[in-house]
């Protein structure tokens, strides 16, 4: 696995619910649940699921925003033996928090209202390359017209932005520190469909240009599809489809991937009918033993209901599901 | 002719470059639509020169006492008086008066002594005082020509000295009495409100759970028994110190609920996880990202703050478990006024420090809302 630039392991991030002061914890939300994965070096790999999957989760847990449950995270930088994200103290973190950056779903939320983007997209070079003054200027100005914003909004606070400049702001942000990897949460969910396309292509460009890796959590298939090279689909906590694109989008092996993809809004009502019947995704209850869709899937056995299901490597892509290949 | 040259449609059409303001200047403009607190913004201002100069704006010494002007009612100012050959001539003054005893009921009265009258200036020559304290002046903004002469504005009290003046000396101890207070209680309830905020956990806990007691206890009852254990020998200014201490007591709990309460949803923030993605410290990131988005606020709440702190050195005061009387607050004004015979007797003992007292507080509650409002994004 020389090409790896990050190895998930087994990774577990587990929220307790209830409990308090005087009552004990009583039951935890698994809302990253033994997951595994590899993200190869200059690939985009994309995380869909629908929401409440965990899928935010995860990639806050990979930044280490939140400190996972159990499992390992390890990155490659550098061709140096792998740091173990999970076990980093504060100052391994930081030296990490360079190499992989993260863009944030909501560009309003994520810039703070008070700074001016000078501070916003800089102070991160403040911290990392000492910069200041006018050579941080120059820098940020730089990143400014590599994202196709104008040199002279450097002074300017982030209310005097449209959403998806915002957004390239945030984009500048993370790239700033040159990174290896760039975690995308949603990073386009939140804008307009012409924007989006405007904003995907841009992530695009500088993947090139910089020999970026990224990682893209969305929920949206047409996106990922458009930037994606390999695919997991996340359902309650859980991967239970990952393939890359093609073969995902050609020959969905998991009955959710199938689901989702005929949840997929048809423009041509007359393919709309040859689609014919949708799965229902109403119900999302959490099985207490068994497979976690076994609730909602069509094709649902009693083994499905007994026994979680182990991963199948068939095709070029991995599918938890008991009847993989079968159904 | 120009105008000629440019067709509207152009005009209108060419793009005018938006003003970009901060955060601070946005707050500035709208404070200044809401009048009311504008207007309090400016009567604040004037309290507190008041204050400062307030030896230079005060008419007479305000503990020169006079056998001969006790409980004078108060003087006004007329404008016009009769010179000796029946002309009227511009001139500010008040009658001069003079002291009459009955002598069955050992009351005084005071009479106009016809035909004389006390001539009043601007920037006359009077007591001599020590500006800022290290300046010496015997100037005064407004008072009698003659420096012997003694006017009552507002009237005078037990021991004849002047109440106008008084009140304007005690401006010194009862505004500032606020500020400190506040200060003392920014500090407390910052650190305090903030470590439980950014913290959270049993420290949390402990924290509220103390702000809980404390304000679960009666406060005056609470400052009455504080306020005994100062002993009575102690220097005005030492006392002065303490019971500033005891008024924010209570003043450091709410600022401390709000402030966790901000760090609290401040934490939550993208912005705050962003900050620390950027690699900065806990301690960078409080004091770049979450101070500067809750000041506003923690100036509107301040503000609020003071007029409490005043109102309650005042009823501290009053009872007289506060400042003792050499000191000249507001507080120890009224107590002047504590039984009905003297309220009877010389009613501007109490109207004059009550109002001033009343306008001060009812000006910073305003200013306070006003910065309220101006610092709430949401509020219109």
């Amino acid at each position: 696995m020389a090409d790896s630039i990050l190895e998930v392991r087994d990774l577990e991030m587990h929220f307790p619910i209830g409990g308090g002061f005087f009552s004990k914890t009583r039951d935890v939300v698994k809302a990253v649940d033994k997951v595994s994965f590899d993200v190869k070096r200059g690939e985009t790999f994309g995380i869909v699921g629908e929401s409440g999957s965990g899928k935010t989760t995860l990639g806050r847990c990979i930044m280490r925003v939140l400190d996972p449950s159990s499992g390992s995270i390890r990155m490659y930088r550098n061709g140096k033996a792998p740091d173990e994200i999970t076990k980093a103290d504060r100052r391994l973190l930081t030296e990490i928090w360079r190499d992989m950056r993260m863009v944030f779903q909501d560009p309003q939320s994520s810039l703070n209202p008070r700074l001016r983007v000078l501070e916003l997209v800089g102070q991160c070079l403040r911290k990392s390359e000492g910069l200041s003054g006018q050579a941080l200027a120059d820098r940020v100005g730089d990143l400014l017209e590599q994202v196709g914003l104008q040199r002279e909004f450097l002074m300017r606070y982030p209310n005097a932005f449209s959403g998806g400049q915002r957004q390239r702001l945030g984009i500048a942000r993370a790239l700033a520190t040159k990174p290896k990897i760039v975690i995308a949460d949603e990073a386009v969910s939140a804008l307009d469909v012409s924007i989006q396309a405007q904003t995907l292509n841009l992530l695009q460009d500088l993947q090139e240009e910089f020999d970026l890796t990224y990682v893209f959590i969305a929920h949206d298939l047409a996106v990922v599809e458009h930037i994606c090279d390999r695919i997991a689909v996340m359902y309650l906590g859980q991967i239970v489809e990952l393939a890359d694109r093609d073969t995902l989008f050609r020959d969905p092996k998991h009955p959710y991937t199938r689901a989702l993809l005929s949840a997929v809004p048809i423009p041509d009502p007359r393919a709309r009918k040859k689609a014919g019947k949708r799965t229902s995704l109403s119900d999302g209850a959490v099985a207490d033993r068994g497979c976690n869709f076994a609730t909602r899937c069509p094709h649902a056995s009693d083994l499905c209901r007994a026994k979680s299901p182990p991963m199948h490597h068939l095709n070029g892509a991995d599918v938890l599901c008991h009847y993989a290949g079968q159904i | 002719m120009t105008a000629v040259d440019q067709n509207p449609v152009e005009i209108a059409d060419a793009p005018t470059a938006p003003v970009l303001l901060g955060p601070w200047a946005l707050m500035w403009r709208k404070f200044k639509r809401h009048r009311i607190a504008y207007a309090s913004l400016w009567l604040v201002l004037f309290i507190y020169v008041l204050a400062l100069f307030a030896n230079f704006f005060a008419p007479e010494a305000h503990d020169e006492t006079n056998r001969r002007g006790i409980f004078v009612p108060p003087q006004t100012i007329q404008f016009f008086h009769e010179t000796e050959d029946g002309s009227r001539q511009f001139q500010l003054h008040v009658d001069a008066l003079k002291m009459k005893v009955d002598q069955a009921t050992m009351r005084r009265s005071y009479d106009v002594q016809p035909g004389k009258i006390i001539p009043l200036g601007f920037f006359v020559k009077g007591h001599a005082y020590e500006l800022l304290g290290f300046i010496k002046a015997d100037r005064h903004f407004f008072g009698p020509k003659d420096p012997d002469d003694v006017v009552y504005f507002l009237g005078s009290d037990r021991l004849g000295r002047d109440i106008l003046s008084r009140i304007i000396v005690g401006t010194q101890i009862s505004m500032s009495i606020g500020l400190v207070g506040v200060a003392v209680s920014l500090l407390i309830g910052v650190s305090l409100g903030g470590i439980s905020g950014y913290y959270g956990g049993w420290i949390d806990n402990v924290i509220q759970r103390l702000i809980e007691f404390l304000r679960s206890i009666p406060t005056i009852p609470l400052w009455m028994g504080l306020a005994a254990a100062i002993p009575l020998g102690w220097p005005p200014l030492r006392t002065y110190f303490i019971v500033t201490l005891i008024v924010s007591m209570i003043g450091w709990t709410s600022l401390a609920r709000e402030v966790r309460g901000k760090f609290l949803s401040l934490r939550k923030e993208d912005f705050i996880t962003a900050a620390r993605l950027d690699g900065l410290s806990d301690w960078e990131v409080i004091r770049k990202h979450m101070v500067p988005s809750f000041s506003s606020h923690i100036i509107a709440s301040l503000t609020l703050a003071v007029p409490l702190m005043i109102l309650a050195e005042t009823s501290l005061s009053f009872l007289g478990i506060g400042l003792q009387p050499p000191i000249v607050s507001w507080g120890t004004l009224l107590k002047e006024a504590q039984n009905i015979r003297t309220i009877i007797e010389a009613p501007w003992l109490l109207i004059a420090p009550g109002s001033m007292i009343v306008i001060a507080v009812l000006a910073l509650n305003f200013l306070g809302d006003g910065l309220r409002d101006a610092a709430d994004p949401h509020a219109h």
